[in-house]
């Protein structure tokens, strides 16, 4: 374990690792994805009250969910970086935050489509949509801030701190359909609960989850490389690699 | 972990902390602004403000809602089953409208505790079944009832 965290110092074996693992993680992400919207939108059963309009939630809810997670998964890289000084977890909240703030914006907008049919408003300010809103804001300004030094440590220190102090946005999400009169409803799954949905519902739900974090995984390590290269433009390493045509999977003995 | 290391945990951990409670104070006190609608309760006990914009929220009383034949106009009556208020409506009301379904109404209190809305969403639940399950759900409801047997709740 603590092998594996030291050998993440190194710039060059992260570039490998993370060549050789991005296949498998979008082919299965979109394998997983594809296989639970498509079985969601068209062959999962109306639901009672709402007929199609609910089909929605495939996206809405993997969406949202994966908001909050990547969110989550800055912070803990946040904490890293500012205790450990490690640069690959600087490099992971650039990467991640982009990928956030599109999939809060896809959230948000599913939701407001969804809102207009069955509530009969596109927007209203209840909490749960307003702290939505404030984690978009969050990760604009997490991307703002990024780019707002030249020098690269004051930037990864200011992003980190900004990244750990708003994680305290993610409970009230979570809670503020329990805490506070909402007209968002409660969470229709638990985790210490067996759904109330049938599983013709809940499984290609679940599903289109699984596929969108694998293809978060996929699109963050793509995004990682990306930015390992820029910082590492004048070593040794990448210049062969550009030599050699470029390529996401490293060849030589060292990855 | 070398004491630096350990120092700079704490701090951080105190910053998200201090945040933490930071927020969870001021959300506290504006708990009013962030509650979307009063429930009829609060309106029953004059918690609700009269000839004020405000927003009541609650389930449509079963039976409750009356309907004029040569307009628009609607009334019925939103309860928490503990205490209900009674709203007048004029315009259309959401397909998800129905009697035992949530609402949030916007408009005012009058004199009379009756909440006159210019506006009426429909509050959807955590719900979500196939019609076939909704169906046989009823069924046995409605057996239940006949046998005098209490049905869980779903």
């Amino acid at each position: 374990m603590w092998q594996f965290f030291h050998k993440l110092g190194s710039p060059k074996w992260f570039y490998g690792i993370a060549g050789r693992f991005m296949p498998w993680l979008l082919g299965f992400g979109l394998l997983l994805a594809l296989a639970g919207i498509v079985w969601g939108l068209a062959f999962a059963p109306r639901d009672y009250l709402q007929g199609n309009s609910y089909r929605i939630i495939f996206i809405h809810v993997p969406t949202a969910f994966l908001a909050q997670s990547v969110y989550m998964m800055m912070a803990v890289a946040g904490v890293i970086t500012l205790v450990w000084k490690m640069k690959l977890a600087d490099v992971f909240v650039r990467a991640a935050a982009p990928v956030g703030a599109i999939l809060t914006v896809l959230a948000l907008f599913t939701g407001a489509v969804w809102g207009k049919p069955t509530w009969g408003t596109w927007w209203i300010w209840d909490a749960r949509l307003t702290s939505m809103l404030i984690l978009l804001f969050l990760y604009l300004g997490i991307i703002g801030l990024a780019h707002a030094y030249s020098d690269e440590k004051t930037a990864a220190r200011a992003v980190a701190v900004l990244a750990v102090v708003g994680v305290v946005n993610i409970p009230i999400i979570k809670y503020s359909v329990e805490w506070w009169n909402t007209l968002h409803q409660p969470a229709t799954f638990k985790l210490t609960e067996k759904p109330t949905m049938v599983p013709e519902m809940w499984v290609p739900l679940l599903l289109a989850v699984l596929g969108t974090y694998l293809l978060f995984g996929w699109a963050a390590l793509y995004r990682m490389q990306t930015e390992v290269l820029r910082r590492e433009r004048r070593t040794r390493w990448v210049k062969e690699l550009i030599a050699a045509g470029g390529g996401s999977q490293l060849k030589s003995r060292g990855a | 972990m070398n004491p630096a290391r350990k120092r700079k945990l704490t701090i951080v951990l105190f910053l998200l902390a201090g945040v933490a409670v930071a927020v969870g104070l001021t959300t506290y006190a504006f708990r009013q602004n962030i509650n979307l609608f009063y429930d009829p309760t609060q309106i029953a006990e004059g918690e609700a403000p009269v000839n004020v914009r405000i927003r009541a929220g609650g389930m449509v009383e079963e039976g409750s809602v009356k309907r004029d034949p040569d307009s628009l106009k609607v009334q019925f009556r939103v309860t928490d089953y503990s205490s209900s208020v009674t709203v007048r409506y004029e315009g259309i009301l959401p397909d998800l409208f129905a009697e035992g379904q949530g609402v949030v109404a916007t408009g005012q209190l009058n004199e009379n505790r009756e909440f006159v809305a210019s506006e009426v969403l429909a509050k959807h639940d955590e719900q979500y079944m196939p019609p076939e399950v909704s169906e046989a759900l009823e069924r046995s409801a409605a057996r239940a009832r006949e046998e005098g047997r209490e049905m869980p709740q779903y």
